[in-house]
């Protein structure tokens, strides 16, 4: 918690940060590096891979610091990468 | 080369997968439209039997071959008014019109003036990257003052058009600009546009890397994208004649929502009751 | 009269363009799209009227181009639909009759000739644009083109415009001229029962095999509409049976071009109707149509009265050309000839299918077609 924080929020217990399934159709990426640019947790990074098209696809640095804002799968223009969010077995159970 | 895992794409019900990947080129803001688009027709659970996308010709006017539902390419200019034929021939058909800047408000622009000054119940998605991309980068009505384009290699000496201004001063029922990288608004305004009655435009700003980007000192499509981050402001219903476009301030927001009669509405209403007179009087 | 919402079935004294429109609406047509222009807006404040009566719809679009991208997008939503306009709208409707050939709309356009070229003579009558009717889009293509001399065909001729429009999926054009448009003469209505409608074929397999541009063995594809759960792709660009864009391709171009063709060259024989009097036995042959056919039928009759074995070949349909009928003629003829009131247009079609058989060109411009004195004075010339 930081420290600026200073009350503990009633329903800490309950509310989880979405986890993410990361989804890469690396043969369909071109390369244009919006979705490495603009990830606000900086989840993405160009690979040294080389695609079908030629170019560097992104990877994964960290899977788990991604929050599923799923900026990546709205703005990339060629349908190569979409987050699923990874729901825990016992968060369904509460 | 088709990709099948585009398959497993959650959006990929909304794409003729077999024509993917698609000809745009790296960084293109064009795949942005077509994402928001059907980001936007997933969440408003629109029927695709029911939809109709038309383009012109440009490099936009190819989203009409990668949309899975019906949809037709017309001739360059024309998308508007051939879908006019069409939302009267069958008012039940959602119209959404994709296509470029020149496209649509220069060999168009006569079409687009009366479709809106008509209130025809079509949606107008304009793709604005400045230029003609398609033919190899030549100058449009909104490349902007000074640009250098390849029929302008001086810099370029017309004023553009400040499109929201003319579509709402043509009598556009909802009128909104965004760019590509506010990718949620833009979702919301296309829901919102799709639902609403009469003559809606959205102009897109987009990046067109390739041939405006690389001559204008903006070489990639992450420095237009930059360019927008910086320079965008967002003024709702703010003025649409001083909704200005320049490299640091690109004004955008929804300047028009307003509610209006469709003509197609007030048409099929008349013939209605001209219908209903003769019928009394044959029997 | 029976009551407004009904064809106007029995006797009836009509001019051209009223007669044509009631063509029109007895054929089916129900999407009209145009822009006011003389010799041809009578049609458009006809159908104004009598659209809506039918449920159909008028529509006064912003200039021709419009007009005809307006049908198209029509007939492609399953409505009949047609355009009414003269010279110079018929130049700027080019393009788009290339859109509807390419993606095989059925429609019909009007083309009512005045005098050319540019603004020309607005009021007065002309045959000028018979070859832009089959050449003036860009790229290769057929058409079919009929040719009204009278107004009882305004109305026949329209309502077999859009049969054929629908037959073949291709844009039927009528070629009538000021006169036969501006003219007053008895019209036969036929009743609803009496009247032969042809539609567009619907296809027969469900959407997932549905190719919208495979053709049958008759050359035409079956048709599926906007909003019938087709989802189909139709586009100006060289495309294949998926109807998706090819242009890299000169197998799809050659395939796509030669059908587009084909279509009505292959059934020329079933679409090509011609009038034919006393040409048997003739010696000169008078190949007429439009307004000029008029004088032409009156002088082969006076020829026949003064001994000359003269006959009368009309075109009803210019386009296709009816080449075999003009090369069965030439080659029993001593001499053709044709009026027309232009510098020269069909008159070159009847050269090249009449071979060796001498042909004379008659020609004359202005308010009045050829007399029929005119006329017989080139018949005897030729005799």
């Amino acid at each position: 918690m930081p420290e600026r924080i200073k009350h503990k929020p009633l329903d800490l217990e309950k509310v989880q940060v979405p986890r993410a399934e990361i989804h890469l159709i690396k043969d369909q990426c071109k390369g244009c590096g919006y979705c490495i640019n603009f990830c606000p947790k900086k989840v993405l990074e160009e690979s040294d891979e080389i695609n079908a098209r030629g170019v560097h696809p992104p990877k994964v640095v960290d899977e788990s610091k991604c929050i599923v804002c799923s900026f990546c799968t709205a703005v990339c223009p060629d349908f190569a990468i979409f987050i699923v969010e990874k729901k825990d077995k016992e968060e369904s159970k509460t | 080369m088709v990709v099948k895992e585009i398959l497993e794409h959650p959006l990929s019900k909304y794409l003729r997968t077999d024509m993917m990947p698609h000809i745009w080129c790296p960084g293109c803001g064009n795949g942005i439209v077509l994402n928001c688009f059907a980001h936007a027709l997933d969440e408003l659970k629109t029927d695709l039997d029911k939809l109709v996308v038309i383009s012109g010709i440009g490099c936009i006017g190819r989203t009409a071959g990668y949309t899975n539902t019906d949809s037709f390419h017309t001739t360059h200019g024309r998308s508007i008014a051939f879908a006019t034929g069409v939302k009267l021939a069958n008012p039940e058909l959602d119209i959404v019109i994709v296509s470029g800047d020149g496209d649509l408000f220069a060999i168009g622009g006569n079409h687009f003036i009366h479709a809106a000054r008509r209130n025809i119940g079509i949606k107008v998605l304009c793709v604005n990257n400045f230029n003609y991309g398609m033919t190899g980068g030549q100058l449009g009505p909104t490349t902007p003052l000074d640009a250098i384009t390849t029929t302008s290699p001086y810099g370029n000496s017309e004023h553009p058009f400040n499109l929201v201004h003319l579509a709402a001063a043509s009598g556009a029922t909802y009128v909104a600009r965004w760019t590509t990288l506010h990718v949620r608004r833009l979702t919301q305004s296309i829901k919102k546009m799709m639902q609403k009655e009469g003559f809606c435009f959205i102009e897109v700003i987009s990046p067109c890397p390739e041939v405006f980007g690389r001559r204008n000192k903006l070489r990639t499509g992450l420095d237009m994208m930059e360019m927008f981050k910086k320079a965008s402001v967002v003024e709702s219903f703010s003025d649409p004649a001083k909704a200005e476009i320049t490299s640091d301030r690109i004004v955008v927001g929804e300047f028009i929502d307003i509610e209006k009669l469709s003509y197609e509405k007030l048409f099929h209403e008349k013939i209605a009751q001209i219908n209903e007179k003769t019928m009394e009087q044959v029997s | 009269m029976s009551g407004k919402r009904s064809l106007l079935s029995g006797a009836h004294f009509l001019n051209g363009d009223v007669a044509c429109a009631e063509g029109a609406i007895a054929a089916g047509c129900r999407f009209f799209a145009g822009y006011p222009i003389t010799p041809a807006t009578e049609i458009a404040e006809h159908l104004s009227e009598r659209m809506p009566e039918f449920g159909g719809i008028y529509i006064q679009m912003e200039d021709e181009i419009a007009s005809m991208a307006a049908v198209i997008g029509a007939s492609y939503s399953g409505l009949k639909s047609m355009t009414a306009t003269s010279g110079p709208g018929f130049s700027l409707m080019q393009e788009n009759i290339g859109l509807a050939v390419m993606t095989e709309a059925p429609c019909v356009i009007v083309d009512i000739m005045r005098g050319g070229p540019s603004t020309g003579q607005p009021t007065l009558p002309g045959q000028q644009d018979v070859m832009q009717a089959k050449w003036g889009s860009h790229g290769d293509y057929e058409i079919i083109a009929l040719s009204p001399s009278s107004v009882q065909e305004m109305f026949t001729l329209t309502f077999e415009a859009f049969n054929l429009a629908e037959t073949y999926r291709v844009p039927t054009m009528l070629l009538g001229d000021e006169i036969i448009a501006h003219m007053w003469e008895k019209v036969l209505i036929p009743s609803p029962e009496n009247l032969k409608v042809v539609n567009r074929k619907k296809p027969k397999v469900a959407p997932a095999e549905y190719l919208p541009f495979k053709p049958d063995d008759d050359l035409v594809p079956s048709m599926a509409c906007f909003g019938e759960g087709y989802r189909f792709h139709a586009t100006g660009l060289t495309h294949n049976e998926h109807g998706y864009p090819q242009t890299q391709s000169s197998e799809t171009q050659y395939k796509l071009v030669r059908r587009l063709c084909e279509k009505i060259r292959k059934n020329a024989d079933r679409i090509v109707k011609v009038e034919e009097i006393m040409v048997e036995d003739a010696d000169v042959v008078v190949v007429a149509y439009g307004i000029v056919a008029r004088s032409a039928l009156s002088a082969v009759r006076k020829a026949r009265a003064e001994g000359i074995k003269a006959g009368l070949l009309r075109p009803i349909t210019i386009w296709p050309f009816p080449e075999t009928h003009v090369a069965d003629i030439a080659k029993h003829a001593k001499a053709i000839v044709v009026p027309e009131m232009n510098c020269g247009q069909l008159v070159r079609e009847v050269e090249r299918c009449a071979k060796t058989t001498p042909v004379a060109f008659l020609s004359k411009f202005g308010e009045e077609p050829h007399t029929p004195l005119e006329i017989l004075e080139e018949i005897r010339r030729n005799n």
